[in-house]
């Protein structure tokens, strides 16, 4: 089987001859106070085993008590991707053995979902403008969280070669909603473009409801692409991989990507897919092998005994459904028209997963088409440059209105705002911190200008000459040459206005 | 009162004595400690004893009584808990090897409400591992042996607590029942064991057998005294998702209603599956006698016809394995208890696979297997799933009699307590000393054992089972009160009191 | 109804991270297939149109507040270890992938 990229055919060719099936399931960790089944606390970055209790350490004789916020949200999630509700439903034990998982069962939900049979949608660009395609929603159910482990001995802190691991189970039991799509057909172009768009679009709706900050970088929300192929024209759906670990949204792109690519090359050799989990390497941007069908546990689910079933009311849905906010299109929709967005730049914004910070930094004073801007111009570069999220690169929205702030009243300009985020994105403070470390503020004082002003008048006679006679062609280069001196520090109309003055009147 | 004495008085006198000022809590606790001493040698029925802080408790309740506090109605009277339910001060082992020497970091709420009660934990009973068994043999530390005969068995699961009771070791014990834990050992050894209503009693801190089974109930040597226990440990508690959230019934106050003698207007059913072949002919005479003996304290005696419960024993011995084997998964050797095999070079898994191969016995090995079985991929509709439709049909059969009678009877178990060794590898007729008492475990509602005589072949103690309807326990106190009472009068004292002396041997 | 052969049970056991010898293996296989005989009578009753009864009560919808209680202190929580290392709970390499 094909290992390396080299040996796999181009995507261009793979789509032309080839059609996927796609299968999306994402977990996102809630952003409950306490954990799924106990008061311990969920907050990010504790000692080792200081958020534990008999409940989430699975000490013998400890029992379970459901969070009823974590329910909610599981609902709300549910309900804004358009899903119906059960009416009666019931935890399942999903066993299997693993030393993160205290118990050796995960308390999850099996034939039982909290929610099932939705829907959402998604906008991708193509040649023909921007597409909307539909995403149907298998289920939305709840589990929880395992364990940690720091794999010691090893060259690289991995498993393999590890002498010894530890085990730290502060994120043991926290909530996690496990939403699973509905197989997505889409043709082969579009298909890595949608994976990245649903997830993106996941993201934007669980940060709305406020039920997650679902920062991938930190496993808040992760993600793995099944991916199936089948010859253009036959029918029946090829034998998928899962592949795991997909864990920012850049990396779902590539990974359906090579996945397809991947699929299509055993295909072309004429061998069988493997039904398989596979593993998503960031760093090489490929996919490795890992336990096959046959290998795969046998989890003897059955209804968890130490928890009640649930029955949500019609009222309590309803309730929460009044909950929800604008759905994610109509927000879209609203805020292009405040904006004043042409499709195509709203689609960029969109794309860049930048609506919720560009709404941010115009509600901070900004001016739309400078937040847009900054987030998918210099912001974008750095972020793509670290492999980070927008949002997680340095910078906040207020940050960056400050800086449109100071353009607009001239104490910046493009050139100098450049500078000042960028001083941001390094981490030396905020822009007014930056201005004042780095010396950058616009120079518009007469005084000091003056001397620049008439020190390129003199360097340029000529042009000089040909300014003074009404031609006002070389007063650019004027210009120019005063804000090399001044290293583009100065205020270049104010520069205009004097060169003008000397010359002129 | 001399010390011999104190250790055969009923919880509730020796509570009033206390109370009175007439004997210290700590004199109570020292008497028991000192025939623990003398006769736990032979009978086994502790794991552990815990004489300091038993004695520090005591001291405690002498002192809040000495400034004047108000004291609940079993202060300063000491207790054996069965060594399934979790304390911080003390070990911990489910009777099994892979839990040996664990002392838990926490308490169960039933020992938080003891311990605010003031009862006096002496120490932990022994029992069948992870409470599977009726005979306390497949404890790792060894069997404990019946009080009215060293070469029998005690029962089991909660053969411990029992034997406690019994020789006199305690007054009061908690047991579990998951399939009849409680009862049998208690019809086997003479003494009254209450399964309360699943959901009754916190079940946090009860290290699981069988999640959806389990129940944990009084032990003692009087009605009055169970009832009087299960008010202490009864209540809802919100750490416990199956747990009742309504008011706890007025069992102490059924008790007295009961010791009156007078059953007037009860209706009580003979569950018809619950007798006949592969019972002990001196098991049904006495049974019969007390069916009897209902009648004459003015019960009106009937015969219910439960078809379900004959398959009663197949669906349990379906769930049960089921729930344990995903019960049991975390005894790993990673986080607690035994771990064997950690040479540096095996990996998590193998020494997982050693540890447990090790740490549990036969008979666990045997339930997780067969759990295994049950809920693996391809069998679970054939078995679990329809061991759990005729689960349902129980429930139902025990809906349409309580339609009927008020309460239901039969023996407790079908046989006097056997021989030590016996049955030890024969699983099939072990299991079958619960095919009365596990309907109500299916069924999740109350019933309790009562001494009910002696069978004529062996000399050896027998029970009467009493099933009432959920959250109906205080008819198992009203008719086990009566039953008590007229017996006592009958043979002039308690059946216990008919025990041979136990051998002291320490 | 159907009967438990050595292999199966060996299978199970691995599902069940029991470790057996082949004497115990032996003498299992023979006591389960008794066992599973014995209880495989559920299968007589008829209960096709019977809903399954996995809790004895009909309780639902218990919930807990979103508030935190007190927690584990690290050491508490590592007490029962048979080994521990920097605040951790110190294992055998783990083998295998996460599921």
């Amino acid at each position: 089987m094909p290992t390396a990229t080299t040996a796999l055919p181009s995507f261009d060719d793979v789509i032309a001859r080839f059609d996927p099936v796609m299968g999306m399931e994402v977990h996102v960790e809630l952003g409950t106070v306490t954990k799924m089944f106990c008061g311990c606390s969920t907050e990010f970055g504790a000692e080792p085993n200081t958020q534990v209790c008999p409940t989430c350490l699975g000490l013998p004789g400890s029992l379970p008590v459901v969070n009823r916020t974590a329910v909610e949200s599981a609902m709300r999630i549910g309900l804004a991707l358009n899903c119906h509700i059960a009416e009666y439903c019931r935890f399942a034990r999903k066993n299997y053995f693993y030393p993160d998982m205290p118990k050796n069962f995960q308390i999850s939900q099996y034939d039982e979902p909290i929610a099932f049979d939705g829907w959402t949608e998604v906008t991708v660009d193509t040649d023909d403008g921007p597409r909307v395609v539909p995403i149907g929603i298998e289920r939305a159910h709840m589990e929880e969280d395992t364990g940690k482990s720091l794999h010691v001995g090893g060259s690289t802190g991995r498993i393999h070669g590890a002498s010894h691991s530890l085990l730290d189970y502060n994120r043991a039991g926290i909530p996690l909603i496990e939403i699973v799509t509905k197989p997505i057909e889409v043709e082969a172009a579009l298909a890595p473009a949608v994976a990245r768009a649903y997830v993106t679009e996941l993201r934007e709706l669980v940060r709305a409801l406020g039920v997650s900050e679902a920062r991938m970088e930190l496993g808040q929300m992760r993600c793995d692409a099944n991916v199936s192929l089948r010859p253009r024209g036959t029918t029946t759906f090829g034998t998928r991989s899962e592949t795991k670990n997909v864990n920012s949204l850049r990396s779902v792109e590539r990974a359906v990507t090579y996945e397809i690519r991947r699929h299509a090359a055993v295909l072309d050799a004429g061998e069988p897919v493997v039904q398989e989990t596979r593993h998503w390497h960031e760093d090489t941007g490929e996919t490795t092998a890992g336990r096959t069908k046959e290998e795969a546990e046998d989890y003897r689910y059955f209804p968890e005994p130490d928890l009640v079933p649930l029955a949500p009311s019609r009222e309590w849905v309803e309730e929460l459904r009044g909950t929800l906010p604008e759905p994610p299109a109509a927000r879209r929709a609203r805020l292009q028209g405040e904006w004043g967005f042409t499709d195509l730049e709203m689609r960029d914004v969109v794309n860049a997963g930048a609506m919720g910070l560009v709404e941010e930094t115009v509600t901070a004073g900004s001016d739309p088409a400078g937040a847009k801007k900054w987030w998918l111009g210099e912001i974008a570069r750095t972020a793509n440059e670290r492999g980070a999220e927008l949002d997680q690169v340095g910078i906040t929205p207020q940050q960056v209105a400050r800086v449109q702030e100071l353009i607009g009243a001239g104490t910046l300009n493009d050139k100098l705002a450049r500078q000042v985020v960028e001083g941001v994105l390094a981490g030396e403070g905020s822009p007014d911190e930056v201005i004042e470390a780095r010396g950058l503020a616009v120079v518009s004082d007469d005084a000091a200008l003056g001397a620049a002003v008439d020190d390129a008048i003199a360097a340029m006679p000529d042009a000089a000459e040909k300014v003074r006679g009404g031609n006002m062609g070389p007063v650019g280069a004027l210009i120019g040459s005063v804000m090399k001196a001044t290293q583009g520090q100065a205020d270049a109309q104010r520069v205009r206005e004097l060169i003008l003055q000397r010359l002129g009147e | 009162m001399t010390a011999r004495d104190l250790s055969r008085h009923t919880a509730g006198e020796l509570a009033a004595a206390v109370a009175s000022g007439e004997v210290s809590a700590v004199e109570v606790t020292q008497a028991h400690l000192d025939r623990i001493g003398a006769v736990d040698g032979g009978v086994h029925a502790y794991l552990h004893v815990d004489a300091d802080a038993a004695l520090a408790a005591a001291a405690d309740v002498d002192a809040r009584r000495a400034a004047g506090a108000e004291l609940g109605p079993l202060a300063g009277v000491p207790l054996a808990l069965k060594d399934v339910i979790t304390t911080s001060d003390m070990p911990t082992t489910a009777g099994s090897r892979i839990l040996e020497g664990w002392r838990p970091p926490y308490d169960a709420t039933i020992v938080q409400r003891l311990r605010d009660a003031g009862v006096i934990i002496l120490g932990k009973t022994n029992m069948d591992e992870f409470a599977m068994g009726s005979s306390t043999e497949n404890s790792a530390f060894g069997p404990t042996h019946n009080p009215w005969d060293l070469s029998r068995i005690p029962g089991g699961s909660g053969g411990g607590s029992a034997a406690a009771l019994a020789s006199f070791q305690a007054p009061l014990a908690i047991g579990t029942d998951t399939g009849g834990s409680i009862r049998q050992p208690a019809a086997v050894t003479g003494t009254v064991g209450v399964k309360p209503t699943y959901g009754g009693v916190s079940r946090y801190g009860l290290i699981a057998c069988a999640s959806s089974l389990d129940q944990a109930g009084p032990c003692a040597r009087t009605v009055q005294d169970a009832a009087l226990l299960h008010e202490v440990i009864a209540g809802h508690d919100a750490l416990d998702s199956t747990s009742i959230d309504r008011p706890v019934p007025d069992v102490a106050g059924a008790a007295r209603q009961g010791a009156e003698g007078d059953l007037s207007g009860l209706r009580v059913g003979v569950v018809s599956e619950l007798g006949g072949e592969g019972y002990q002919a001196g098991v049904e005479a006495r049974f019969h006698e007390t069916v009897e003996l209902l009648g004459k304290l003015g019960a009106d005696v009937v015969e219910v016809s439960c078809p379900h419960f004959s398959y009663g024993l197949a669906a349990y011995y379906l769930i049960l394995p089921s729930e344990v084997s995903s019960n049991l998964a975390r005894f790993d050797a990673m986080r607690y208890g035994l771990r064997v095999g950690d040479d540096g070079t095996r990996s998590a898994e193998d020494v997982m696979n050693a540890t447990r191969g090790t740490g549990f016995g036969a008979e666990a090995k045997r339930r997780i297997i067969l759990g295994t079985y049950a809920l693996s991929s391809g069998y679970y509709d054939a078995y679990y799933g329809q061991a759990q439709k005729v689960r349902t049909l129980i429930s139902r059969d025990f809906a349409a009699a309580f339609e009927q009678v008020d309460v239901l009877v039969s023996p407790t178990t079908p046989t006097t307590a056997f021989p030590l060794g016996e049955r030890v590898d024969d699983p099939l007729a072990m299991y079958k000393n619960d095919l009365c008492t596990i309907p109500s475990n299916l069924a999740g509602n109350a019933s309790a054992s009562f001494p009910c005589g002696l069978a004529d072949e062996d000399g050896l103690p027998v029970g009467l089972h009493v099933m009432a309807p959920v959250m109906a326990d205080e008819r198992v106190y009203r008719v086990g009160a009566a039953v008590e009472q007229a017996y006592v009068t009958q043979w002039g004292g308690y059946l216990l009191d008919q025990a041979p002396e136990v051998e002291e041997r320490q | 109804m159907s009967s438990i052969s050595r292999d199966e049970v060996a299978h199970l056991a691995r599902l069940a991270r029991l470790e057996l010898e082949p004497d115990e293996l032996d003498h299992l296989a023979g006591q389960l297939d008794q066992i599973i005989g014995a209880v495989g009578q559920v299968s007589q009753v008829a209960a096709d149109d019977i809903p399954p009864t996995s809790h004895a009560l009909p309780i639902t919808n218990v919930f807990r507040d979103d508030v935190r209680r007190p927690c584990l202190s690290s050491e508490a929580a590592l007490s029962g270890a048979p080994e521990a290392e920097e605040g951790r709970f110190r294992v055998p390499q783990i083998l295998g992938e996460e599921q």
